[in-house]
């Protein structure tokens, strides 16, 4: 036998695939491919010990791109396949890429299941609020009033979001990022691996031909900093282009509210203390919507607990017994009776 | 226990009228433990040395209004001294706890036959429920039939009155005073039944007691009441039974422990997905206590779900097994798709049941052969099996899991609601008399690729995360050939289409000739089965045989690929007919495949065949 020994340390380079990436130019999969690369080479992930599991949509080719194992399966099904696949084998390292059609749409059921049961897989969501390899149609976090081909007068329904159905489904590890940020993500990405249980976060991402510029409102790099605050654990939530502005909790209202440190006597004191294992936090910065409010990215919630796989294991562990059992004496089991 | 030890007849047998087999129907409300009471007395029919089939027949509502109709809940037993391959057609003794039963179960019962009923549960209301202007029991209108009425209710509570149990929980035993009556009637041992009870209200050990007082109560009033005139009591010899170590098994079971039993075989895990279903569920229930087993089951979000985790699983080097009935299994139909395209091994098992849609849940048919053979998008061959009765399911489960790790391929196993839930007595096999099969995961790097297959089965390498140096991606896009790389080429596609067939078709190689259950090998008919209706079928053959009649029983196991010599076999014989409980699948493929003129018998009741049915299909076949 010939086993390939890798090498002790792995570069982003070394999970990339010999397959030519597939995308639009400019789609915003790219960066979050490069990030995810990244990401292993930082966490020292082994390729053979890691798969990546999607179901079908632009985002769903990225498994073909990523050299560790993989697998492209079918529409909205990759939370029901690598539930299976941990099964299995829980000691593998699963990563569920999705869209937001395939997530949310179709998919909908099955990733709340996974986030009920807390599989251990990171779950990464693409949201480009739009349906790309079908050609433009409007996508379940599509703003209402979008025009698409099936909505030409405008979309009706409401759009959800993906971190606020997470948080209700039971997650206990909700993050937000944004493709193009190069210096947040792969931080996210790390922080997710490094969670255990179903890690769901939340990518922002651009789709250059069917909704460009969809996410500009926060993104754009003159908004972005009164747009946006990056949250992190035990520091207070202040954000804008100097670091004026902070988020107050209204305690008659239980809301956040946006005020400027310096004014009607606001200090940081003032400045409610992001605490990610506070699912109520987590959940009023997951609701927050420009321009009344900045868009909440980083690591909103983090609080682990029991995971489905691990209780599985458990489980067998707790009957497997010592020796290895007589298959004869099932068969045999209850009421049985000779005949001479 | 040794068959010796069994105690013997407290009734002189020459006292009893001795029958060489006989069939007894137990009807009664949903709620009045008719299914129960069945499994006990099969129990102990099978404690007595006889041959045995069981019919259970229960509507889908949990607890139907009481006293309707559509509440009855029955349990068919046909027991004897000699072979018994169905349930029975007509019965000899109905067992009617209330009017309703009475109703629906009346016309099953043979001219002369043994009415049991409860005069107590006959009152005005009840008739009323039923649909009845007059009670039948007085009326005139059982003329024609031996009629034993008793105030079961009131026997029960008499018989319990010291037990301190309430007025409604004394009644809840009415059952087992009935089935201690019974017991009487056909010379059964209560002993395995006391005992069972003792079991099975550990807890409760006052129920234990007063149900076994009914039961005794019962014998004693059959024992000591003079019976109306005609009425004897009976006795069955033994059956001449092979030597061997028996139980008595149902369907689901059987199937559990054939699954469990080929991947024991093949040294793997197994992970079962499944979603509940009528009459499905039973498999999860009884998979999810062999944890000891290397078995892992998992009750999914939905049907979906569970196709796609048996998937999953089987990519990371268990066997996946889902399992389901029709309507679910449609719901399954696009994984099975990806598990074919990624050449996966797989088992997915559908319980039958009538349809379509929702249809009949709690009734049998064997309607979806077309579904497993040929429901799905595009060209996506897969192999098919049948078992045959509730034994049977332990041998082609372990076929299935053979073919699905040896081909890497899904394979259905078909069976159906009445195999699922009907008892037969089963020689426990010995596990180790069974070959081994042999699972081979690819570790060598070298010249690896997905799709790298082996040359004589066509079977695809399973590479299984965890394995380093052999990290590939599958998916549902089609692949390249020689590399496994996503490909649209044109003759890539014909090709991998092609080797699909070719790897499924190959099957035929690898799996026994088609032989004949019984009869010769060619001649004026033959009778072609699938599935459940092997005991009908095989009795029919069997009975016009004797009478000096050329029909042949054939009997498939593997209903895709077919066995190479199966129209070579049916071209040896003038006339094709199959039985089938749907209207008119096998039959037409068979005719497609071989150009055979074969004739269905069709029969969508949502109740198995009678052997009289098949008998007479056969008879005017020959007249012709």
């Amino acid at each position: 036998m010939n086993v390939v020994t890798p090498p002790e340390t792995l570069t982003a380079k070394d999970f990339a695939t010999d397959q030519e990436v597939r995308w639009c130019p400019g789609c915003g999969d790219y960066a979050i491919l490069k990030a995810v690369q990244k990401t292993l080479a930082d966490i020292g992930a082994r390729p053979e010990n890691t798969v990546f599991v999607s179901g079908i949509g632009c985002a769903a080719r990225f498994p073909y791109y990523v050299k560790t194992y993989g697998f492209h399966t079918i529409h909205g099904r990759a939370p029901a396949f690598a539930t299976g696949l941990k099964l299995a084998n829980p000691d593998l390292d699963v990563w569920v890429i999705s869209g937001d059609g395939d997530a949310l749409s179709i998919g909908g059921n099955h990733l709340f299941h996974l986030l009920r049961r807390n599989v251990n897989v990171q779950f990464l969501l693409f949201n480009n609020e739009i349906y790309g390899l079908t050609k433009g149609q409007y996508s379940p976090t599509s703003r209402q009033g979008t025009r698409s081909p099936s909505t030409p007068w405008g979309s009706l329904d409401n759009p959800a979001s993906a971190t606020v159905f997470a948080l209700g489904a039971g997650a206990r590890f909700v993050a937000r990022g944004v493709d193009s940020n190069q210096k947040h993500l792969p931080d996210i990405l790390a922080r997710a691996h490094a969670h255990i249980g179903t890690s769901f976060v939340e990518i922002f991402q651009n789709c250059k031909v069917y909704n460009d510029g969809v996410f500009e409102t926060f993104t754009a790099r003159d908004l972005a900093s009164d747009r946006q605050i990056y949250v992190e654990h035990g520091k207070p939530l202040i954000f804008g282009k100097d670091g004026e502005k902070g988020l107050r909790l209204n305690p008659r209202t239980l809301s956040l509210e946006v005020v400027t440190l310096g004014e009607n006597g606001v200090t940081e004191a003032d400045v409610l203390v992001h605490d990610e294992t506070n699912r109520m936090i987590a959940t009023l910065l997951a609701h927050m919507e420009p321009p009344a409010l900045p868009v909440a990215l980083g690591v909103l919630y983090c609080a682990p607990g029991p995971c489905y796989d691990d209780e599985v294991t458990d489980l067998v562990r707790a009957h497997t017994p010592a020796e290895k059992p007589d298959f004869n004496r099932l068969l045999r089991s209850g009421r049985t009776w000779t005949v001479d | 226990m040794s068959n010796t030890a069994l105690a013997e007849s407290d009734l002189d047998p020459s006292l009893r009228e001795t029958v060489e087999s006989a069939v007894v129907r137990f009807a009664g409300d949903s709620g009045d433990g008719m299914q129960l009471t069945g499994g006990q007395f099969t129990l102990a029919t099978a404690f007595a040395g006889n041959d045995l089939a069981t019919f259970p027949d229960f509507p889908a509502e949990i607890r139907a209004p009481a006293g309707t109709t559509f509440g009855v809940s029955s349990f068919q037993i046909n027991f004897g001294s000699r072979v018994i391959k169905t349930a029975g057609d007509a019965f000899d003794m109905l067992v009617a706890m209330n009017p309703a039963a009475l109703k629906v179960e009346l016309g099953g019962l043979k001219p002369g036959g043994i009415v049991i009923a409860d005069t107590g549960s006959f009152g005005e209301r009840d008739l009323r429920k039923a649909g009845y202007a007059a009670n039948p029991l007085e009326d005139g209108s059982l003329e024609g039939y031996h009629v034993i009425a008793l105030d079961i209710s009131k026997l029960t509570l008499e018989a319990l009155k010291d037990t301190g149990l309430s007025k409604q929980e004394a009644l809840r035993c009415k059952n087992f005073w009935t089935l201690g009556f019974v017991y009487w009637l056909y010379d059964r041992e209560r002993k395995p039944t006391a005992d069972w009870l003792n079991a099975k209200f550990k807890a409760r050990p006052e129920l234990a007691a007063a149900n076994a007082a009914a039961m005794d109560a019962g014998h004693t009033v059959a024992e000591t009441m003079e019976l109306p005139d005609g009425i004897h009591a009976f006795h069955v010899d033994r059956a001449e039974i092979a030597p061997g170590t028996y139980r008595t098994v149902t369907g689901s079971e059987a199937l559990a422990w054939g699954l469990a039993a080929g991947t024991h075989l093949a040294g793997i895990k197994m992970v079962f997905a499944s979603y509940p279903i009528t009459p499905a569920s039973q498999l999860l229930h009884s998979l999810s206590k062999m944890i000891d087993h290397n078995v892992v089951t998992f009750q999914a979000e939905d049907e979906i779900a569970a196709a796609c985790a048996a998937i999953g699983a089987s990519f990371g080097g268990s066997l996946g097994v889902t399992s389901s009935s029709g309507p679910g299994i449609a719901l399954k139909t696009e994984a099975i798709g990806l598990a074919i395209s990624t050449e996966l091994p797989m088992v997915i098992v559908n319980s039958q049941r009538a349809g379509p849609s929702t249809g009949m849940p709690t009734k049998t048919e064997q309607s979806d052969l077309y579904q497993a053979v040929l429901g799905r998008n595009a060209d996506s061959p897969l192999c098919v099996l049948a078992a045959r009765s509730p034994s049977d399911c332990f041998e082609a489960a372990i076929e299935a899991v053979r073919i699905a790790l040896k081909y890497m391929t899904p394979v259905f196993l078909l069976t159906d609601g009445y195999i699922g839930n009907a008892a037969e007595p089963w020689s426990v096999p010995d596990i180790n008399d069974y070959a081994k099969i042999p699972v081979a995961f690819r570790t060598d790097p070298e010249g690896f690729h997905p799709f790298l297959r082996d040359t004589e089965t066509l079977a695809r390498a399973w590479a299984v995360p965890g394995t380093p140096g052999l990290e590939h991606r599958l998916g549902g896009i089609e692949r390249d050939y020689d590399s496994g790389n996503i490909s649209y080429d044109p003759a890539n596609h014909q090709k991998m289409t092609d080797t699909r067939f070719a790897k499924i078709a190959g099957i035929a190689r690898d799996i026994p000739p088609q032989g004949v259950e019984d009869g010769n090998a060619s001649g004026k008919l033959a009778v072609v089965g699938w599935g459940s209706t092997y005991g009908p079928i095989s009795r029919a053959v069997s009975n016009l045989r004797t009478q000096g009649l050329d029909v042949s029983h054939i009997h498939l196991r593997h209903i895709w690929p077919f066995p190479a010599n199966l129209g070579e076999l049916l071209r040896g014989f003038d006339r094709v007919l199959v039985p089938e409980m749907n209207h008119g699948q096998l039959v037409n493929v068979l005719r497609a495949e071989y150009l055979v003129p074969a004739e269905g018998l069709n029969k969508v009741s949502g109740q198995p065949f009678k052997i009289a049915e098949i008998e007479d299909a056969i008879r005017a076949r020959l007249e012709n």
